[in-house]
């Protein structure tokens, strides 16, 4: 076998202690009619032809085009620091730190996690990690029912569909509703339906959810929101990326009670879907409301600082049927080479990744308005906007041919909006060039031509 | 085990000290030591409604937790306001400092059912 | 002699040492009383940059103010070489499989090929966008495609979602399934799940998140669930049982035809918490035996890396009956030798998704190339040698532990320090803490709840039987210690970075994050 130690001779003393002639012996406890004989899968492969499959499979991706693709995944800059930290097999092939005392390197890891993104966010308590953005969305909403006692949440139409999707999956558990805000023209959120809404006294609110961006790319007037929210008594919850804390108000400021988000920005790959990094951080008082591994800070024997993980309490292993979520790890790794990130890029460089994301996104809005794409909403935004592209669809897939990923045709994700059938949402982040956006301007104005 | 004679107890741990028409609860020396070091206490906010037997706050300590048992029905007049930034007094002094609230009886003849301290004492094993 | 048994031998030499010449930091900067300062202590105003250019001064401009930052944001300051040996450092103060034997009860920390971490940083792989068009991702699809099937017939299952990110996700998958199966055929009565009393937590956390209500039942005698007690809580209220098989006692249900059939007798759903695969890949698969959904755990079985507690992945298997209800997208072929994923129409029946986009990808990589190296015989062998390993360090832990289950186990054990404790006042937590000291990570203590001071081994398939006999001698050395001198295995780990902590004050007045940083006020560096 590939890794295992064992020779011949080390079984035949395996079992000689044991005093069997054969390994069957050990699975006679499975009846018979249930034991399986052989599987149909296909012989084993030495490592350098397995290498070379995997070689072929990677191959047979295309990632050479110029992307604009974005909606919740970013293409950034990584320095190798980060990777070759992750590599280390001390951290990757270590486990849940339940043994605090050989554990120190993942804990103070953890630790720093969480105080950093506490920096980012503005809130004091941080989870150690969740899935993804959008089950740490979905977490975030149930905390909300939690905290409220009430179940009904409100959730902007501008939010990313896969985390609609997902949030109400979640709800779907406990017999919850999710409600959808619509849109004003200018692509944020109708505050005056979000007004009306919270005010139906027989439908209590317990929590409104706006993305910041949102799924269009664009700045919704968050403290307003906030403010209603809390007016009708329902928590404010902020669905935030991650870079763009480095120069947007942050959830703190604005009064939100719980910001959820995707940390895949912060040096993860994007990997085709995962594994990323749920961000979850909320206030004090709602510190016992979080779900998932805490770690905090306490002292050894000696006098000695050392990280630990806390409120363990709340988690499934100990409340089982009453645990406040049932997940059970967390996405340490992701959430080490956000950290790794973290410290390598440093605060004012983090500023510069998400200025200059909007430095050439503005670049791409000049380019691709005059090659006759507009804009479709007047909203500011940072990196990431839609533009009103006829037949968008299809001029998305023309674009594929010419060597251009042209954002996502927002069709596949609002199949029902006419608006939103001929518009693609496109971004640019601090990797895209200058080349890249005439490139792209170039095609589509041949394509619109 | 220190199980005071003049408090009434719960199956689940909890004690009752009854003053005219006013009980005081907490919980007894056993559960505490049972559950170790004690690091938060959920209590309900005076003005709301204690029914007997229904759940009424949780406890945890560093390894577990586990609900809170109201042992009477009634109305609460007052919580210890201590225990949210000193647990440990439940563990230090759970029938004096550690007490958690302190209720209005509706029936002050439910204190009937709970069981009397040589009961008590049997339940837990205790000489 | 394996890497693992090379530096347990080292550790134990370390554990006779000074409890300071034994710590990590001895040689380096000196340390005040912390191991290692955080980011943040280490931070000096003006230090870092140059990873990216700068941005043009009118970057921003178009932001409206009130949606911009009111204080400039403050993160710690450092260069590169003071972040390497920041992160270098702390590596140092982890255990981990690269570094000994790790025998976690029920997490099957085995060795993680190097392999797979090289293949899963291809680029092909690592910069694929997830909302790439079909045509981009044929690479990815294929191999999603082939695990998907692989993963269906190592299981005795229909069909395969790979989309859910752990297992406690595949559980909730599988469970919302078992509702919506029940919901469409006008069954709304089934309100129950019913879990025996050995079961993970996340069992009962996940049913109460699917919106069920948990039925706890017993064990029998020999560790397998109670029939009776089984057939008593099932009824028109069961929407489904959960059983981890083999249990977490490490034993394989014997009773397993009587309790599938029963549960189906009443109408109810058998799911399988499929943590403990490793022990049976070829030897019995759940689909066939006649469990109706189960979920895998791709860092256990399929060897990818913990990750210090994640990312890890938790792809769900079902029966036809089952299989209308799995969250979209599956892969599907297309045309001759090329995929695409579902379209969201395509299956109306199928529950939400439990994730964004399809899954831990990176972790599927990782665990496709695990089981084409492997292949069929191989994946038999995985468990032949797993099982074997176990049984034989079962026995001769046996020789001075209780073992309150008959054997054989499966690729785990439970150990019970019952009688230490009685004897000594030595409990299992010491035994294990003393453990480090001898240089190896503890077992699982404490778990499954229904044994007294529980050690809960795996010593999983690539661990030599040198490390095997080492471990056994370590944990029988302590007992021989536990009865001449308690207080050093109460007071141990001595050897370890850092001595016992204090959780109760960490419980209490929870510090979960440095003091807030105030001096990125300095001009950005030009």
């Amino acid at each position: 076998m590939a890794y295992g130690p064992h020779t011949h001779d080390d079984r035949g003393r395996m079992m000689a202690a044991l005093g069997i002639e054969s390994v069957d012996a050990l699975f006679e406890d499975i009846p018979i009619d249930v034991r399986a004989s052989r599987l149909d899968l296909d012989p084993p492969m030495a490592e350098l032809d397995l290498a070379v499959r995997l070689q072929g499979l990677a191959a047979r991706n295309r990632t050479d085009l110029a992307s604009f693709l974005g909606a919740g995944v970013y293409h950034h800059y990584v320095p190798p620091v980060v990777d070759q930290m992750l590599l280390r097999g001390e951290f990757y092939t270590a486990y849940t730190p339940y043994q605090p005392e050989i554990s120190q390197g993942t804990l103070q890891t953890i630790f720093e996690y969480q105080s950093l993104l506490a920096e980012l966010t503005g809130l004091e308590v941080v989870s150690a990690s969740h899935y993804d953005g959008a089950t740490a969305t979905a977490e975030a909403a149930l905390m909300a029912v939690r905290a409220t006692r009430r179940d009904r949440v409100l959730v902007s139409r501008a939010i990313h569909r896969h985390y609609l999707d997902v949030t109400g999956t979640y709800l779907s558990g406990g017999g919850l509703v999710l409600d959808e805000m619509p849109t004003l023209p200018d692509g944020t959120t109708d505050l005056a339906a979000l007004e009306a809404a919270l005010a139906d006294a027989e439908r209590p609110v317990a929590g409104v959810l706006l993305g910041q961006p949102n799924a269009f790319g664009l700045l919704e007037p968050m403290a307003q929101a906030s403010q209603l929210a809390h007016a009708a008594g329902a928590l404010f919850i902020a669905v935030v990326e991650p870079v763009s804390l480095a120069v947007l108000a942050t959830p703190a400021e604005y009064g939100a009670d719980i910001a959820a988000g995707e940390g895949q920005p912060l040096g993860i790959a994007a990997q085709y879907g995962g594994p990323y990094l749920g961000i979850l951080a909320t206030t004090t008082e709602l510190m016992r409301q979080i779900p998932g591994r805490l770690v905090g800070e306490t002292r050894d024997l000696d006098g000695r600082r050392a990280f630990v993980m806390t409120l363990r309490a709340r988690e499934q292993d100990i409340r089982r049927d009453k645990a406040a979520s049932n997940i059970c790890t967390n996405q340490a790794l992701c959430a080490l080479a956000a950290t790794v990130y973290l410290a390598a890029i440093g605060p004012h460089g983090l500023r510069d990744v998400a200025s200059l994301g909007a430095a050439r996104a503005r670049e791409l809005e000049l380019a691709l308005a005059e090659a006759g794409a507009p804009r479709l909403h007047s909203a500011p935004y940072l990196n990431e906007f839609a533009i009103r592209v006829p037949q968008a669809q299809a001029v998305h897939e023309r674009l594929l041919q010419r060597g251009v990923l042209a954002g996502l045709a927002l069709a596949r994700w609002y199949p029902d909006d006419p608006e939103l059938r001929d518009a693609l949402l496109v971004c640019a982040t601090e990797v895209t060039t200058s080349a890249e956006i005439r490139r792209f301007a170039a095609a589509l104005g041949e394509e619109l031509a | 085990m220190n199980v005071p004679e003049d408090l009434r107890y719960t199956p689940d741990h909890e004690w009752l000290r009854l003053e005219s028409d006013e009980g005081t609860v907490g919980i007894t020396a056993y559960a505490a030591d049972e559950l170790g070091d004690i690091v938060f206490v959920e209590l309900p906010a005076p003005g709301s409604r204690l029914e007997a037997g229904s759940t009424f706050g949780a406890i945890e300590s560093v390894k577990t937790a586990s609900d809170l048992f109201a042992p009477v029905s009634g109305e609460i007049v007052a919580v210890n306001e201590q225990l949210s930034g000193s647990p440990e007094l439940i563990n230090s002094d759970p029938y004096g400092e550690g007490w958690m609230l302190r209720v209005r009886l509706d029936d002050p003849s439910a204190l009937d059912a709970l069981e009397d301290a040589a009961a008590y004492r049997t339940r837990i094993g205790a000489a | 002699m394996t890497d693992g048994t090379a530096l347990a031998t080292s550790a134990r030499v370390g554990a006779a040492m000074a409890p300071e010449e034994a710590r990590p930091g001895a040689g380096r900067q000196a340390m005040n009383a912390a191991l290692q300062p955080t980011l943040a202590e280490l931070s000096r105003p003006g230090r870092g940059g140059g990873k990216v250019p700068h941005p043009p001064a009118d970057a921003l401009a178009r932001i409206p103010a009130s949606a911009l930052r009111s204080a400039p944001l403050a993160l710690p300051e450092l260069n590169e070489p003071e972040v390497v040996r920041h992160f270098v450092n702390l590596s140092h103060l982890n255990y981990s499989v690269d570094s000994g034997f790790y025998p976690l009860g029920s997490c099957t920390m085995k060795f993680n090929p190097k392999l797979n971490e090289w293949a899963a940083r291809l680029p092909g792989f690592a910069t694929l966008h997830p909302l790439a068009p079909d045509e981009l991702a044929q690479g990815t699809l294929e191999l999603m495609h082939e695990l998907q099937e692989a993963l269906a017939e190592i299981s005795g299952m229909a069909a395969v979602t790979l989309q859910p990110a752990a297992g406690a996700q595949g559980e909730l998958t599988g469970i919302l399934m078992i509702r919506a199966y029940h919901a469409a055929r006008g069954d709304v009565a089934r309100t129950e799940v019913i879990v025996p009393d050995s079961s993970h937590g996340t069992n009962p956390a996940t049913a109460s998140m699917a919106g069920f209500r948990t039925v706890t039942v017993p064990s029998a005698a020999d560790g397998g669930v109670d029939l009776a007690a089984l057939k008593d809580a099932l009824g028109p209220h069961t929407a489904a049982v959960m059983l981890t098989n083999p249990s977490t006692l490490g034993l394989f249900e014997r009773r397993i035809v009587e309790l599938l059939d029963a549960v189906h007798e009443a109408g109810a759903l058998a799911y399988m918490d499929g943590a403990n695969m490793n022990a049976v890949l070829g030897r019995f698969r759940p689909g066939a035996a006649g469990f109706d959904v189960m979920h895998f755990n791709l860092h256990k079985t399929f060897s990818t890396p913990h990750g210090g507690g994640g990312p890890g992945a938790g792809p769900v298997a079902c029966n036809e009956r089952l299989a209308p209800f799995l969250p979209a997208p599956l892969v599907v072929k297309a045309a001759p030798g090329s995929y695409r994923l579902e379209r969201p129409e395509e299956r109306a029946s199928a529950i939400g998704r439990v994730r964004a986009y399809q899954g831990n990808v990176g972790v599927l990589v990782r665990a496709f190339a695990y089981i084409r190296a492997h292949g069929a015989s191989g994946l038999r062998e995985i468990s032949d040698d797993a099982v074997l390993a176990a049984n034989y360090l079962r026995q001769r832990v046996g020789q001075g532990y209780e073992l309150p289950y008959a054997g054989p186990c499966k690729h785990e054990f439970v150990a019970s320090g019952r009688a230490l404790r009685q004897a000594t006042g030595v409990r299992t937590l010491d035994v294990a803490k003393r453990l480090i000291d001898h240089g190896f990570h503890p077992p699982t203590i404490y778990f499954p709840l229904i044994v007294d001071e529980c050690l809960l081994i795996e010593p999983t398939e690539t661990e030599s039987v040198e490390t095997l006999d080492l471990f056994a001698e370590a944990l029988l050395a302590i007992l021989t210690e536990a009865h001449d001198h308690p207080e050093r295995v109460k007071s141990a780990p001595t050897s370890a970075p850092v001595r016992r902590l204090d959780e109760a004050s960490a419980a209490r007045k929870p510090e979960l994050r440095w003091r807030p940083m105030t001096g990125a006020g300095t001009p950005c560096p030009t």
